[in-house]
């Protein structure tokens, strides 16, 4: 049943939202964005920052649009003169304590004070010869400082650790000006979902010690991506200095992760920066490897497919892109086909306040595809399986420790010695070098992005394993999006789907769907 | 009102009967002075009956707002399906008010006993009352009297609980009182939803002032016609009030007066006026968080809740700080603004900085480095920390900078001009 809708206007622009919306969530709908700080979607409403004051008619004193639910016919005046002064009051008061020590800030160019206050503030102060509030810095816990000096009490840390994590270790301790965030004296702030408390900060008091000094934020370039850390597939986005991933952030996506991801993920990056990759395509010439251009590699590796006999068996990590998986079954589909994924296990984390929502035990961003796709999990009995098999394919970053009597060609980032036994080596991307597609473990399929070229001769998977389903001379295929397509036609749990349907959010595949053959 | 001197032949006594009075601290001395013959009378009566007579009195809160007790406690939900609470406020901190302290040290079986009523009136079967951490005294007075009344069952089911404050003022707020109860910080909480809906523990929670329940038996005793009757001025106010005089007064203390008594007359008649050879200069009605008044505004105000919107200020708990010409405001006001800031439960901005900030501007006044903008920053600033936050502290700490601004200009101006010689902040 839909919602009963409530109309109203928002600055002389008319809205219908569902009952029970808050105006602040209704001016968003009317593109207006009311400044606020305490107020944040995932969090219980607190109404403490007095940011989003606003005007509406009828009611004779200046409303908090966080705390105010939408009536019918409601009219509200973000823009008049004493909702204005009203915010550009509570700015005052945010600033007279404030060190604005801005040029060696983290936050300094995402924080909303400096957003608010260049918006709608005083330029000058009248807080002149008084001085400010001075408290030392504070180490909370493993990746999070607390700066108090730059708080402006906004408690979204104290309420995320109370109403979020159900780990209730900050408090606004102290009254009047001189509080501040304290931390329970026998606890730290390490909690595997902590490092949300960084993001919702809306200044640069809560600073991820990861992420010091590391970059300006306008320095950054931003790319949707979606986590690789587990199976849960939190959508994030990866921030980039000059093509180094330095920083990721959760991107809200209500269905998933809704504004989170867990410290784990978060920490999960600095392999996507890694110096020692292949950076050529390799092909065996004695007991060595020789660095080849793709054309050759290319046709020694399919005149290896081309010959082999029997079995085939695929070797993958399941954090490679639906694509890839799709593409290597369909490459060895002649022969008689066994795939299998290696999955790494580590604790589960949930977040308590959300439902369906953990680090999962299994560090496994693609599973689920690999499974839809007709992978197995038994990595071990595949291994064995390769031992008499005509070709075995070595996808992505699995255990390469393959002994084969027959042809071993290998898809990989880096070259771990066991690596070196191959007949072929081909340079792939990794996450942050490609598009491409994961399957959550709920299956959901979701769509992550290039952030930066891949290094030296690095080619997406999807684009090696077209270009070797391909007759030599014949076109592959021209993007992953192309690959994706392709997919969709071919196997019933993709039926529907493409890049422009998954958008940003991602689809549900299609449930108990047919495995292709 | 009896204690510590005689009453005064103006004064309605009521509520001050028994101050001064040992004997009516005990359960068998209340008994013999008709003690809980209002609360057998009132469980005899349905709820909505007894709703109703308390509706006819006119009885208005006594804790600062005056909000009608009928009206308030009509808004319970009708038919039950939760626990329903009464918390009583007796965390009486605003500066100049007293009265709630002495109705507990003399007579706490009224306060009992009203409570008692009011919890068969709103169905409530658990009742807090919450106690001002620092009353020591009362709180002793409180529990043998709970103990003894308790032990001769004249509560029937009703529980009636005594919680102790830890010192914050602002758990006086009705909300940050209910946090406190549930051993939460003190902060107000915002609204919606009214306590009625969710208070305490989430369920639907009356609050009412000790003064306020304490006039409760009386009303069953004697009737609302008769409570309503007392009345000097204005029809909406009702019955008699407990004012506590302090300050530049002769004979401070509490008196209970007929609503609509002059000012002018309990300051000047019943707690004898200013020092001989001293003037009256100003005065706060209601306790410190409400507008001063100049003399001439003291001189021509009646005592009711409507009288003192008339003259621009509240009548709010009652309590009357008289100040004389020696008084100097500036520090007066200073201390007030310190107060406020010191008490902030943190929470809005406007209220957490603008408390402190005001005081900071006042210091600096005083220490004669004061400038004339700044009088202009205060009234911006207090204007700024008005009827913007969840709860009124910081409307408090502006009314008497604004009033003090507006009325005593002049003495602001001897500090900033150098006429005056700094003092000591």
């Amino acid at each position: 049943m839909p919602d009963e809708l409530v109309n109203l206007s928002i600055d002389g622009v008319a809205v219908s939202v569902p009952k029970g919306t808050l105006v602040i969530e209704a001016a968003k709908q009317a593109g207006v964005l009311v400044p606020h700080y305490c107020y944040h979607p995932g969090l219980p409403v607190a109404g403490v920052c007095r940011m989003c004051l606003v005007e509406i008619e009828k009611t004779p004193k200046l409303q908090i649009s966080c705390a105010t639910q939408v009536a019918e016919g409601m009219v509200v005046k973000t823009q008049s003169a004493p909702a204005k002064s009203g915010r550009t009051g509570v700015l005052e008061l945010l600033l007279i304590n404030h060190p604005l020590d801005c040029p060696i800030c983290d936050q300094a160019g995402e924080c909303e004070l400096q957003d608010f206050t260049f918006q709608e503030g005083r330029p000058g102060t009248r807080y002149s010869e008084y001085a400010k509030r001075f408290n030392p810095v504070e180490d909370f816990g493993p990746d999070v400082l607390y700066v108090p000096n730059r708080c402006i009490l906004c408690t979204r840390c104290v309420r995320f650790m109370e109403e979020v994590a159900k780990e209730p270790v900050l408090n606004v301790s102290e009254r009047g000006d001189r509080a501040f965030i304290g931390i329970h004296p026998d606890a730290r702030l390490d909690h595997p979902w902590a490092g949300n408390v960084v993001d919702l900060c809306p200044v640069g008091s809560l600073l991820s010690k990861d992420f010091l000094h590391k970059a300006r934020a306008w320095e950054l370039d931003k790319t949707a991506s979606v986590c690789t850390g587990c199976s849960q597939g939190c959508n994030v986005t990866l921030d980039l200095r000059d093509d180094v991933v330095v920083r990721i952030r959760p991107r809200p996506n209500l269905e998933v992760n809704r504004y989170f991801i867990c410290d784990h993920g978060r920490a999960n990056y600095r392999w996507m920066n890694r110096g020692d990759r292949i950076e050529a395509p390799l092909v065996k010439n004695g007991n060595d490897l020789a660095a080849v251009d793709w054309d050759e590699a290319l046709a020694r590796a399919r005149a290896l497919i081309a010959g082999a006999k029997g079995k085939a068996v695929a070797l993958a990590s399941p954090g490679m892109s639906t694509e890839a998986l799709f593409l290597a079954r369909r490459l060895l589909s002649r022969l008689d086909w066994t795939g299998a994924f290696q999955v790494t296990m580590g604790e589960e984390a949930p977040l308590a306040g959300v439902p369906n929502l953990a680090l999962r035990a299994e560090r496994a961003p693609n599973g689920k595809g690999a499974e839809l796709l007709g992978y197995g999990r038994d990595y071990a009995a595949a291994t064995k399986a390769a031992e008499s098999a005509g070709v075995v394919l070595v996808l992505g970053d699995a255990d390469a420790a393959v002994k084969t009597a027959g042809a071993f060609i290998y898809l990989g980032t880096v070259l771990p010695d066991p690596a070196r036994a191959a007949d072929v080596v081909l340079p792939i991307a990794n996450v942050a070098e490609e598009d491409g597609t994961f399957v959550n473990r709920d299956g959901r399929v979701q769509r992550y992005s290039q952030a930066k070229p891949a290094p030296g001769m690095a080619r997406p998977a999807w684009w090696v394993l077209a270009e070797l389903a391909a007759g030599s001379g014949e076109r592959g295929l021209g993007s992953a999006e192309e690959a994706f397509a392709l997919l969709a036609s071919s196997v019933d749990a993709f039926t529907g789907l493409s890049y422009a349907r998954l958008g940003l959010a991602g689809r549900k595949a299609a449930s108990g769907a047919r495995v292709p053959a | 009102m009896g204690y510590p001197h005689k009453s005064h032949a103006r004064e309605t006594v009521v509520l001050s009967k028994h101050f001064g009075d040992a004997d009516a601290k005990s359960f068998k001395g209340w008994v013999k002075r008709g003690g809980y013959e209002a609360l057998k009378q009132a469980q005899a009566m349905d709820p909505p009956a007894l709703i109703e007579e308390v509706k006819n009195s006119g009885l208005r809160g006594r804790g600062g707002a005056g909000f009608p007790t009928g009206l308030k406690w009509s808004f319970m939900p009708k038919e039950k399906k939760k626990a329903h609470y009464l918390c009583v406020n007796a965390d009486e901190s605003e500066p100049g008010t007293f009265k709630d302290r002495e109705i507990m040290r003399w007579t706490p079986h009224a306060l009992l006993e009203g409570t008692a009523i009011a919890c068969h009136a709103i169905q409530a079967e658990v009742a807090y009352i919450y106690i001002r951490g620092e009353f020591t005294e009362p709180f002793q007075v409180m529990q043998t009297a709970l103990t003894e009344a308790s032990a001769a069952g004249v509560f029937g089911k009703t529980q009636i609980y005594l919680h102790r404050g830890a010192g914050a003022y602002i758990c006086g707020e009705e909300t940050a009182l209910m946090n406190s109860i549930e051993g939460k910080r003190g902060n107000p909480r915002i609204k919606p939803p009214f306590p009625a809906a969710a208070g305490v523990f989430g369920l639907p929670t009356t609050i009412n002032n000790v003064e306020t329940l304490v006039a409760v038996p009386h009303i069953l005793k004697n009737g609302a016609a008769w409570y309503k009757a007392m009345c000097l001025s204005n029809p909406k106010s009702t019955g008699t009030k407990l004012f506590s005089v302090c300050g530049n007064v002769q004979r401070p203390g509490n008196y209970e007066l007929t609503m609509g008594f002059p000012l002018k007359d309990l300051v000047n008649d019943l707690a004898g006026g200013v020092k001989a050879g001293r003037t009256l200069k100003a005065c706060i009605p209601g306790g410190s968080s409400v507008p001063i008044l100049n003399r001439e505004e003291t001189e021509s105000c009646l005592l009711d809740y409507e009288g003192c919107v008339e003259k621009g200020t509240m009548l709010g708990s009652g309590g009357v700080i008289v100040f004389d010409d020696t008084a100097d405001m500036v520090y007066q006001i200073m201390r007030l603004a310190r107060f406020y800031a010191h008490e902030s439960c943190a929470q809005c901005t406007q209220c957490r900085e603008g408390t402190a900030w005001t005081t900071k501007i006042l210091e600096r006044v005083l220490s004669g480095q004061g400038k004339m903008k700044d009088l202009d920053l205060l009234l911006d600033l207090s204007e700024n920390m008005t009827g913007k936050t969840i709860c009124v502290l910081s409307d408090s700490c502006a009314a008497p900078v604004v009033s003090g601004i507006r009325k005593f200009k002049s003495e602001f101006e001897a500090y900033i001009t150098g006429k005056k010689r700094p003092a000591a902040a």
